[in-house]
């Protein structure tokens, strides 16, 4: 990992060694502007002060149809997160931004209810008075005995920092779209079932009915009615009409179009659903040979058995009862899995935005470097979900395979199956394209996400003005008009890495004139449905609606027909609306924080400062240099200091995690209380990626372990070396917990020998023998005084060629010369660094140097092979020195480290993929010597 | 205390750098047999054949078929024009039987099960097209694994040894006994073979453990004891014999003050192997050089090893490579003394056999020696330690490397690191090429 979150905090230190200062300059896209302020006394992270609650926090709030909108719980639940935070207010707030606007009724024209699928919307908000920003998360699920059987929710990750919102908003639009997927998936299933026993309910009570009906007419031979028997013939057909009713809908719901659960990587929570339960009648994964019934009839069938009762035909809505709680709105599963997935964005998302934004690029450039990058960088990590979307300038090397894959991707057919009539107008779904186009996809993702808030700017309008009318002043700052899905499919074929011009128009910039009870809506990313004008008029509540697919459409994209009604009035609306965009932004010029002076006007980045807040709307599409410059934006006229602030150890670890893990023997407890002073809106350096928390804190204690290791041993550079250069180092030892302890330490400097796990053995307690040296470059071995440690001590005398040998009990240390001058920097006991973390990083990046020195060794045509045939050997081999020992600067032993990482290299880009190949043992004839302290 | 030379961690000269451990093998792996040029095969006590690619160290076929412990090995590689070239090996096994394989295709071609007794060794007679086992009975047989001819049972202990002599004859060593069984054309058959014994040679004073074909000329055995004879191969009158050569009393240019103890195990000659000039013995755990033209031991290493030394190989350049039940295998290089007749005897070089103890006397005898014969000396240029039980064989490749095979079920394939490296490159090369990511890309 390149990481550069502490170059940030040492930007104002003076301890920095004079060896840093001479080395070569970070790369551009690394440096970081001078906080303008730093003269001050304040710190880059003094903002924070203004905002009520210490941390992010996710909240999810309901607008009640009893009580309106209430918070319904906060993730981390704990009171401490939200402080003195009015998480009442803010729910009222963000629930009263929502544009999904579902709607669900009897449509005109339709004789029974209709379900709409409606999909998230997903809105950024701000509220400068409360100092807190949010990504907010609209989604509704359906509840029988809701009015209109819907229950509005939203999920909002609620933030102090409001460049973390609008530079991680596709990151937190894709993560909140799994939440929100697994809680609609729950609901479905719990609606599902409740609408079974309801109609099996409806089942026997017209049978009572129509039992008491025959009964009735037997008795009564008058031949007219009573006022009993018409009534009960009323009930009876309320019922009938009823259980028509009732399985229309559960029809419906069953027609959900489940492609996505198919999709085992969009879906994560489903196998392990059905192996969770182990429920045989729970299949959610129906067999593929049943085309016709598309299966998920499979879904609902199994329903545990139940006793029908009597009901009322129609059952009041009425307001003295109680509301299913989420978790029985959901199915319990996917409840809990849920709450994991909201406690992993949390994780995600937790630390500084500049830490974030660091990682995110380290993560993008470390993956380009796919000949490299094995050697020290845990692979598993780079390969999982890269959140760096945005960052397409990164991306230039990889572009041949993304416009192959676009063109592939554009050629799949386009089919919508439309099922009702204004239900054809639908567009394909772009929650659906985040998650498919996740990996290589970033340019066509961009221009999706750029497409969707332009299509709901009328509808938009619309709410806006009732919020408005309402007295709060609610403001929407950023929204953006574009063309037609159509258009942008083709251009994405022809041409898929230029913006489509819509891409490039401003932002919508609109400054609010007074507030004093502010909040504002930064942007809207809302449903990705486009509802064409004429439907919009008859629907003004403008439903979004995912399209009825059918179960055998392809992954690719889908685009729905366009109708080209109303094209014109949206531009007309779109013209007037840049005019405005124009006007407001050249308002906003003359403000425009130092920070900014390089705006991208093709995209249209017209950041408006008011209130000491600059609002960045978000950009999802924006290359990497932008994120970055974006990245420390001015803070003036914020008063500078910290809050104080507890240090929690849980959050720290995450709090979800509590149990340490064995090898976790040395807390790295001092990085911390170093760190209490300087460190970032949540104190917490945050790992970008969640599933690696626990790498994570791997590291960060390794590197504290390390420094330790070289502080203590004065023979800590001869022992690196000998990892470095592919020798066997043996940490003997009799304490285990002192040995594991010296691994973990030193694995930090093992490069890998492939893209499997480190070859790194904590424990061993047999005598080695050789084919442990090929497989493992570090051991930690057990000495006991036993016969068994006899054959030990013996083994490893006899291998002793192969190894270095570090005897942990008697400080010693038996391995070969080293004098060269990497080592030495890579690990000066001298250091003044004092955080584990730090110290990995530091050794990040020399390892990344070497590792680039590697590469350059490696590919160089001339260094291996004669340029003419009838050169001699000698000559290459003397290219080859000198080209290690002057061109890469190189002395000594150095030169043994990069041809053993070039070898790795090599063997590496040779090896056939899928073929494990034989692990290979190089060594050299070299003499041990004995170090002691 | 160990006499045994050392050579410490520094080895200039050691060309293998790299390994590879091929692993497969659920026993000891016993033999190890050529192929062809980049291909060998192992056989062991678990009575499986695998076939190895010497180069990359890839498990190219794993032959199952023996129930026992294979017993013996031999390539037959056909010598026809007209087809191609196929490469074929025979094996015999403790379950009696004896089966040929394909090494193209890893197939079984046929199996003979018609032995009395385990068959120990097998030998090709390329020029007849035949090939020879010999067990307590020796048959002959061709391509098509037709019994030719057989002798009458000879003994219980079975033929230990065979080698071919010129003139259609082969030796067989039966316990103390060398036999010359003569083949011929019998007289009714056009297929039919005659096999004669001719003569039965019992200078030996116990079992004959080695035999080698030196030349057209010449043939040389060993036995238990440590007799070295060497033999005419046309009339197999006795050349010369070396009884007890590992005596310094009779050599008394090696030095005198080494008594070795004269149990059996230390003095038998293990393996013999040879060159135009000389035979290399190893015996006990010392290893030999006999030179045939002055008919006696030109220079000798007595404690090569820690323990017996099992097999011996002279390279082409003038290097020696033995091998232990000590694990290690050993590289020597036979060097000439170089010495100016004016300098008295550095001590330097009775240091190789560890002792570092030069007196007057050996000195004097050097000299002596120096007058009418140039001195050789085996100095050992290398080591290579990486199994953990007796080395039982191993193969020289040439420039692909060296495989050796050992008790503890392992093969390892040693390499020169340096070549290794090379050869990556231009693999890397090459697929660079072929990826086209050698072009710039925009």
């Amino acid at each position: 990992m390149i990481s550069a979150p502490d170059v940030v905090a040492f930007t104002r230190e003076e301890e920095l060694e004079d060896d840093l200062y001479r080395e070569p300059p970070l790369p551009e896209e690394y440096s970081v502007p001078l906080f303008p302020f730093a003269g001050h006394g304040a710190n880059p992270w003094a903002k924070v002060a203004g905002s009520k609650f210490t941390r992010d926090f996710i909240l999810i709030s309901e607008f009640s149809e009893q009580v309106g909108p209430q918070p319904l719980l906060t993730i981390p639940d704990d009171a401490k997160v939200s402080g003195t935070f009015d998480l009442n207010y803010f729910s009222l707030r963000i629930m009263s931004v929502d544009y999904q606007a579902s709607f669900v009724g009897h449509p005109p024209g339709s004789a029974y209810p209709k379900l709409n699928f409606v999909e998230d919307s997903k809105v950024v908000l701000g509220d400068s008075k409360e100092g807190a920003f949010a990504y907010v998360h609209h989604l509704t699920l359906y509840d029988l005995e809701a009015r209109g059987f819907v229950r509005p929710f939203c999920m909002a990750y609620i933030s102090a920092d409001e460049h973390k919102i609008m530079q991680q908003f596709q990151e937190l639009s894709a993560e909140f779209s799994k939440a929100s997927e697994c809680l609609k998936t729950g609901n479905r299933k719990a609606f599902a079932n409740e609408l079974e026993k309801k109609l099996k309910d409806l089942d026997y009570t017209r049978t009572v009915l129509h039992n008491e009906t025959e009964v009735q007419k037997k008795a009564n031979d008058k031949g007219y009615y009573t006022t009993q028997a018409i009534e009960k013939a009323n009930e009876l057909a309320s019922v009938e009409k009823s259980i028509i009713e009732h399985q229309d809908l559960l029809r419906q719901i069953r027609s959900y179009p489940y492609r996505k659960l198919k999709e085992s990587e969009f879906h994560p929570y489903e196998p392990e659903c059905a192996l969770d339960r182990a429920d045989p009648g729970c299949d959610q994964h129906p067999a593929p040979s049943d085309p016709a019934e598309p299966g998920e009839t499979h879904l609902y069938t199994h329903i545990p058995s139940y006793t029908p009762k009597l009901i009322k035909a129609k059952s009041a809505k009425c307001f003295d009862k109680k509301l299913k709680t989420l978790e029985e709105l959901c199915d319990v599963y996917f409840f809990t899995q849920t709450l994991d997935q909201l406690h992993h964005i949390e994780r995600t998302f937790r630390g500084d935005v500049c830490y974030l934004l660091t990682e995110q690029i380290s993560r993008a450039l470390l993956k380009q470097q796919s000949v490299t990058n094995f050697l020290f960088e845990d692979v598993s990590f780079l390969d999982e979900k890269p959140p760096e979307k945005q960052y397409r300038g990164c991306q230039g090397l990889g572009q041949d395979a993304m416009d192959g894959k676009c063109l592939e991707e554009s050629l799949t057919p386009k089919v919508v199956v439309s099922l009702g009539s204004y239900k054809s107008s639908v567009e394909c779904v772009p929650i659906k394209m985040e998650q498919e186009m996740e990996d290589s996809e970033e340019p066509k993702m961009s221009e999706s996400v750029t497409s969707e808030p332009q299509e709901n700017l009328d509808y938009l309008d619309a709410d806006i003005k009732g919020s408005i009318s309402s007295g709060e002043s609610i403001e929407v700052l950023g929204t953006e008009k574009s063309g037609s899905g159509l258009t942008k499919s083709e251009s994405q074929a022809s041409l898929p890495v230029i913006p489509s011009p819509q891409a490039g128009r401003s932002k919508v910039g609109s400054r609010r004139t007074v507030s004093e009870d502010s909040i504002e809506v930064l942007s809207t990313c809302p449903s990705e449905s486009l509802i064409p004008e004429d439907f919009k008029a008859s629907y003004p509540s403008a439903i979004n609606e995912e399209p009825y697919v059918d179960n055998d459409d392809e992954r690719g994209l889908r685009f729905a027909p366009r109708l080209t009604v109303g094209v014109a009035d949206e531009q007309d609306d779109i013209s007037k609306q840049e005019s405005l965009v124009q006007v407001d932004a050249a308002c906003c010029i003359g403000k425009e924080s130092p920070n900014f002076l390089e705006p991208l006007p093709e995209l249209g980045q017209k950041p408006c400062e008011e209130d000491g807040v600059v609002r960045i709307p978000p950009q999802p599409y924006r290359p990497a240099e932008q994120g970055l410059r974006g990245g420390f934006p001015s803070h003036d006229g914020v008063p500078g200091g910290l809050l104080p602030y507890e240090l929690d150890s849980r959050y720290l670890l995450g709090s979800r995690e509590v149990s340490k893990s064995s090898l976790d023997e040395c807390s790295d407890s001092t990085s911390y209380m170093s760190s209490a002073a300087s460190t970032c809106s949540d104190r917490t350096p945050s790992p970008a990626h969640p599933a690696c928390q626990a790498a994570e804190r791997h590291r960060k204690r390794a590197g504290q372990n390390a420094l330790r290791f070289i502080r203590q041993y004065p023979f800590a550079h001869p022992a690196i070396y000998s990892l470095l250069s592919g020798r066997t180092l043996v940490v003997l030892g009799e304490d285990e917990a002192m040995v594991k302890k010296l691994v973990t330490a030193l694995s930090i400097f093992v490069p890998n020998c492939g893209v499997y796990a480190k070859p790194v053995k904590h424990w061993v307690t047999s005598p080695l023998h050789l084919v442990d040296f090929q497989k493992w470059k570090l051991i930690g071995l057990q000495r006991t005084v036993s016969p068994a440690g006899v054959n030990v001590l013996h083994a490893l005398s006899r291998y002793s060629r192969y190894l270095s040998i570090l005897d942990a009990d008697s400080k010693t240390l038996r391995c070969p010369l080293y004098k060269g001058t990497v080592v030495a920097r890579l690990a000066d006991h001298r250091t003044q660094i004092k955080r584990g973390s730090t110290y990995y990083m530091h050794v990040q990046s020399i390892l990344t140097q070497l590792c680039s020195k590697a590469f350059l060794f490696t590919f160089c045509h001339h260094l291996h092979l004669p340029i003419s045939e009838r050169e001699p050997e000698e000559s290459v081999v003397n290219r080859r020195m000198n080209f290690l020992k002057l061109q890469l600067g190189l002395a000594n032993e150095d030169v043994k480290i990069v041809q053993y990482l070039a070898e790795l290299l090599k063997l590496h880009y040779i090896q056939e993929p899928g073929q494990g190949g034989n692990p290979l043992l190089r060594f050299d004839y070299v003499p041990s010597f004995l170090y002691k302290i | 205390k160990s006499s045994v030379q050392t050579i410490g961690e520094e080895q200039i000269q050691n060309p293998y750098t790299e390994l590879l451990v091929l692993k497969g093998h659920q026993d000891i792996v016993r033999f190890l047999v050529q192929i062809d040029d980049c291909r060998f095969a192992s056989a062991g006590d678990d009575g499986i054949v695998f076939l190895w690619n010497a180069q990359t160290g890839e498990k190219l076929f794993e032959l199952h078929g023996h129930t026992h412990k294979i017993t013996a090995i031999a390539p037959f590689s056909s010598s026809d024009v007209s087809e191609e070239k196929t490469h074929l090996i025979i094996t015999a096994s403790a379950d009696r039987t004896v089966i040929v394989w394909d090494c193209t295709s890893g197939r079984q071609v046929q199996k003979v099960s018609c032995f009395h007794s385990t068959v120990k060794c097998l030998t090709v007679l390329q020029r007849l097209d035949v090939w020879l086992s010999g067990g307590s009975d020796l048959c002959v047989w061709n391509r098509k694994l037709d019994l030719l001819c057989k002798t009458s049972h000879l003994t219980d202990a079975g033929i230990s040894a065979l080698a071919e002599l010129p003139k259609n004859c082969v030796a067989a060593a039966v316990g103390k006994e060398l036999i010359i069984f003569r083949l011929s054309a019998s007289n009714n058959g056009s297929e039919g073979w005659n096999v004669l014994e001719v003569k039965r040679l019992v200078d030996h004073q116990d079992n004959i453990l080695s035999l080698v074909s030196v030349n057209d000329l010449t043939f040389a055995t060993g036995s238990h004891v440590g007799e070295l004879i060497v033999w005419d191969a046309l009339d197999w009158t006795k050349q010369a014999s070396e009884c007890n050569f590992w005596d310094s009393s009779v050599h008394p240019d090696v030095q005198p003050e080494i008594k070795l103890s004269q149990s059996p195990n230390e003095t038998s000659v293990q393996h013999l192997t040879c060159d135009e000039e000389c035979v290399f013995a190893a015996v006990g755990k010392g290893i030999y050089v006999y030179n045939l033209q002055m008919k006696r031991v030109i220079a000798c290493q007595r404690t090569a090893h820690d323990s017996s030394v099992l097999h011996i190989e002279k390279l082409p350049n003038r290097q020696l490579i033995s091998c232990s039940e000590d694990g290690s295998v050993r590289i020597w290089e036979l060097r000439e003394k170089q010495q100016l007749p004016a300098e008295p005897v550095p001590t330097g070089f009775f240091n190789m056999w560890g002792f570092g103890r030069a007196n007057k006397q050996a000195n004097q005898a050097a000299k002596k020696m120096q007058e009418n014969a140039p001195m050789y000396f085996l100095e050992l240029v290398g080591d290579l330690i990486g199994h953990s039980s007796a080395v039982q064989m191993f193969l020289y490749f040439g420039e692909l490397g060296l495989a050796t095979c050992s008790a503890d079920h392992l093969i390892i394939l040693w390499k020169d690191g340096e070549r290794e490296s090379s050869l990556r490159s231009l693999t890397l090369f090459q697929k660079l090429a072929q990826n086209g990511d050698l072009e710039l890309k925009l």
